[in-house]
């Protein structure tokens, strides 16, 4: 059998299992998926933002050559129920009926109004012009705080408010005894500007019918394979044993392929009506109106401190962007950072106050961090607008309030107990790394020397929630499903391992880091491990992948399982070795007894001894296979320090992020390159939000950034070199001592960006610059804070 | 309809085409080569992007009938008797890749940069993959990937994580 390893797997920078099919192109994308008969669907979308749907003709498009069927949202309705939302935030929310295809009326441009079956792409794309629609104009709701007052437009008439649920927190002391007792009271609003995700992977669903026996099999580019095929059950009424879901690659997700979308129940429900397969593939342009968006919140965050900058409380309004409708977790999104906005601090209060409000735009939904990166861009920033308020370096600021690392577990004001972390050994590195002092003393010289191009520092500090979630605190969230993970281990006669997770993944390289872990806790070759998932027949049970929970909750499954299996391996080697299974020893795969090191058997010949079961012990199952689900007992808390220093030229409005250096605590590492890689990832989203993205919606409705040539996502040229750090202090929470990195980059930059930004133009009058500080931004507010500074002179003369 | 003869990742073609078919959809559709796949409708994303008798092009602005008499090389026409070419290769022990979506794509575009500098800085890479866009990765790992691929094919000794300027420290 195979040599026993000498080397330990975890910690490793091993390269891929997964890049030899990604480099040479013999990947398995969705749309790539081809079957005999398979037709496209074609889907016509609403132009208006909000109307009234007086009628749909598709008789015209049968007529068009190619096209196999047509459907309006009232052909499809019969059969299948509103679109699922699982998580009702509170008891009173209120839940508007979603159908899949609009009936009466379309509530966002996008909104799907009818449907087209033929025999290929071009000729379901053609059909859609010939469907006659006659539209009855509503009026739009676009503006959060108009949405809520008496006699505003209603995006569901028939629940006679926009106002979707009302969500409070309040926690510690009463915030308003604490804020009497305050030097500072800091309020600001801050926007979150909506985002499109952009997973480079478009969404495709292809279905495949077995009409005889009524099975399906669905292929989608999705993250959730398992949760999709409980609740397309739900909404088709096919029966959940007759559905089998696969996620093949994936190309990115980053919280928008977790989700259950209309067209894959049209597809599902077409590929029903007709007996034959369907394939829908949508364009870039589609998507942007079709998959959902991110963030779309309006923040006010008020902070009360001493004046020497001790924190007493913090309250926080929020107004969340919901969209027309719910979809999968959309309102439970700024209710993930509901819990995060206190971040790494302490204090004596904290009142938190989410409302969530319907639009006429398409529906928000996780996003990269996905609450988190909201709550920690409102916390950063107030941060250093506090800092300059009292007169602290931001640092320090941080440093007089943040826990120390002798106080953990510490249950922050907000209820979460965070177990373990070391804000002064990141923040220490952090600054040695970015030369801090001297990148300030260079700040000094050039402000006094009027240079127009400023230098600026901007200081992030945060943690996050990841590993998503103690079954238990989803029930107290009213979130309808549990949190758990599964694995599940085969030894296979040859000795070789099938490691079957119930995660996800797209992009993370869970092929490597399972088989590392699994070749680690079974002393077996990091090449005899598969990693098998992503098929609800192959890998039945699982909750998918989001949330930075897949390595937290579901590598310390297969951790589990490892063990389950060495325990049963164990029992076999000791009644072949003839020895008391408590005098054997396993290290690196090879039972042995003590005492005499050459009665050995390794993991990899039980397995073929039980695959044989000529000689187990008496009554025991001839397998060592083993399952294990995870519940984690509590989150985890990745946490770490992100400095940035940007040049803004004054004279243009442009910022060039000059250095980027960030130092994450993820805990401990299994692959650190694949970390790198998360983490400089993740800082490029964070740093396209404040620097370039917005999906921009004109008076009407309109989407107008409604192309990838109108929508800035950042290329190569856009992004700075970034220095990654880290430092390790375990979760205790798992036994892997692992955090989850998905988020963290994302989470932690924007604030950096936009707090070196300002910092760069404070001097000038400069407070703030909404998001995305785009050189016409930076421009228009340095003119602003011109003229109020000329203002401010023209009365004291 | 138009009849087309186009050599493919070195097999040679012949087909009736719809004028207005894309190469990208020819590709993938019609002679399964699906290696190459579709990002965008804008031709922003380069995740489409193929060689075209040694030019660099985005196979999604192009048309089938334009191809007729020419040569067309994807990612799945790159490795040689089974080996990797070298940017294949400097992707994968780079960590040039998360999803993998654009890396079709973003190797045949750096293979035209190395064609054109064969010694780019990483500034130049950086710019020469303007027209590719990556959602995962941030770009660094990417850059460094092309340089290393730069200095395989020079067969110089000189390991390319001397030349990218980005670093990484552990503790």
């Amino acid at each position: 059998m195979s040599e026993q390893l000498t080397e330990r797997e975890v910690g490793r920078s091993r390269p891929r299992k997964e890049d030899a099919r990604l480099v040479t192109g013999q990947t398995n994308w969705t749309d790539n998926i081809s079957v005999n008969g398979l037709l496209h669907l074609a889907i016509l979308r609403s132009p208006m933002a909000h109307a009234r749907i007086d009628r749909v003709d598709v008789a015209p498009a049968l007529e068009r050559p190619g096209v196999i069927a047509a459907f309006t949202g009232r052909d499809l309705s019969e059969g299948t129920a509103s679109l699922p939302c699982a998580w009702p935030v509170t008891e009173d929310i209120v839940l508007p009926d979603h159908p899949a295809v609009a009936v009466d009326e379309v509530r966002y441009a996008g909104d799907p109004v009818a449907v087209v079956v033929a025999r290929d792409r071009y000729a379901a794309a053609d059909a859609l012009e010939a469907i006659e629609v006659d539209y009855e104009p509503l009026p739009p709701v676009l503006d959060l705080e108009a949405a809520l007052t008496d006699g505003a437009p209603l995006v569901h008439a028939d629940k006679g408010t926009n106002r979707c649920f009302v969500w409070p927190l309040a926690t510690g002391e009463n915030y308003e005894t604490v804020k009497q007792r305050a030097d500072v009271v800091l309020h600001r609003r801050y926007l979150q500007q909506r985002l499109i995700p952009n997973a480079m992977e478009p969404r495709a669903v292809v279905v495949t019918p077995l009409p005889a026996s009524g099975e399906y099999t669905v292929y989608s580019a999705t993250q959730v394979p398992h949760v999709l095929r409980v609740m397309l059950s739900m909404v088709t009424g096919v029966p959940e044993q007759k559905l089998r879901v696969i996620a093949p690659d994936v190309g990115g997700g980053f919280g928008s392929k977790l989700q259950v979308y209309g067209e894959e129940v049209i597809a599902l429900d077409v590929a029903r009506r007709l007996g034959r397969p369907v394939k829908w593939t949508e364009t870039r342009s589609e998507g942007y109106l079709a998959t959902h968006h991110g963030r779309g919140q309006i923040q006010d965050i008020e902070i009360a401190a001493t004046r020497e900058g001790k924190l007493l409380g913090l309250k926080v309004d929020l107004l969340a962007d919901m969209g027309a409708y719910l979809m999968l977790v959309t309102p439970g999104i700024p209710i993930l950072g509901a819990f995060m906005y206190p971040a790494i601090y302490k204090m004596d209060a904290y009142d938190f106050t989410c409302t969530g409000v319907f639009t006429t735009r398409t529906p928000t939904d996780a996003y990269r961090g996905a609450g988190r990166p909201e709550a920690t861009y409102a916390i950063e920033r107030i941060m250093d607008e506090l800092a300059v308020e009292v007169g602290l370096d931001p640092v320090e600021l941080r440093r007089r309030n943040w826990i120390g690392h002798e106080e953990f577990p510490y249950t922050s004001i907000s209820g979460l107990t965070y177990d373990s972390g070391n804000y002064e050994a990141a923040t220490d590195k952090a600054l040695a790394l970015f030369g801090y002092d001297e990148l300030r003393a260079e700040q000094v010289k050039r402000n006094e020397s009027g240079d127009s191009v400023r230098l600026g520092i901007g200081v992030s500090t945060y943690t996050e929630m990841c590993g998503l979630a103690p079954s238990r605190v989803l029930r107290d969230l009213r979130y309808a499903a549990g949190g758990w993970e599964a694995a599940s281990i085969r030894m296979l006669p040859t000795g070789k391992v099938e490691v079957v997770t119930g995660t996800s993944p797209h992009g993370q390289g869970h092929e490597t880091c399972w088989s590392q872990i699994a070749a680690d806790a079974l002393g077996v070759p990091f090449e005899d491990v598969e990693v098998v998932h992503g098929d609800t027949k192959a890998a039945p049970q699982g909750m998918d992948t989001y949330g930075s929970r897949s390595l937290v909750v579901g590598g310390a499954a297969v951790h589990h399982a490892a063990q389950k299996v060495v325990a049963k391996a164990r029992k076999v080697a000791a009644h072949l070795l003839e020895a008391n299974e408590h005098d054997l020893e396993f290290t690196q795969g090879v039972f042995s007894v003590k005492g005499s090191p050459e009665a050995r058997r390794t993991i990899q010949e039980v397995a073929f001894e039980t695959f044989s079961s000529h000689d187990l012990p008496d009554g025991m199952e001839p397998t060592i296979n083993a399952e294990h689900l995870v519940d984690p007992e509590n989150f985890s808390y990745p946490h770490g320090t992100h400095l940035c220093a940007v040049e803004v030229d004054t004279e243009t409005g442009r910022t060039s992020i000059r250095s980027y250096v960030c130092v994450d605590d993820v805990g401990r590492v299994i692959n650190p390159v694949i970390v790198e890689g998360q983490v400089h990832g993740g800082l490029a989203q964070g740093i396209a939000q404040a620097l370039y993205e917005e999906a921009v919606y004109d008076d009407e409705g309109n989407l107008v950034s409604g192309t990838m040539a109108d929508y800035l996502v950042p290329s190569a040229p856009d992004l700075p070199e970034f220095t990654t750090g880290r430092t390790e202090t375990p979760a205790t929470s798992n036994p892997l001592g692992v955090k989850g990195v998905g988020e963290a980059g994302t989470i932690a930059s924007t604030p950096a960006v936009v707090n070196a930004i300002v910092d760069a133009l404070r001097p000038l009058g400069v407070q703030d610059i909404a998001m995305p500080c785009s050189p016409g931004r930076v421009w228009e507010a340095l003119q602003s804070a011109q003229s109020r500074e000329s203002g401010k002179e023209a009365q004291s003369s | 309809m138009t009849r087309i003869s186009v050599k493919v990742d070195g097999t040679t073609y012949e087909d009736e085409v719809e004028p207005r078919l894309l190469l990208i959809h020819y590709l993938r559709d019609r002679l399964g080569l699906t290696g190459t796949p579709i990002g965008c409708d804008t031709s922003n994303c380069g995740a489409c992007t193929v060689d075209l008798d040694g030019e660099t092009v985005k196979s999604c602005s192009v048309l089938a009938v334009q191809t007729d008499g020419s040569e067309v090389t994807t990612v799945q026409g790159l490795a040689t008797n089974g080996e990797w070419h070298p940017l294949q290769t400097a992707f994968h022990e780079r960590h040039a890749l998360q999803c993998g979506y654009c890396t079709p794509g973003m190797i045949m575009a750096a293979r035209g940069l190395l064609r054109e500098n064969p010694h780019p800085s990483a500034d130049a890479v950086r710019h020469a993959l303007e027209g590719n866009l990556c959602r995962c990765t941030g770009y660094q790992n990417i850059v460094r990937a092309v340089l290393a691929a730069s200095e395989a094919s020079a067969s110089s000794p000189a390991s390319a994580s001397s030349t990218a300027s980005g670093q990484e420290v552990t503790t």
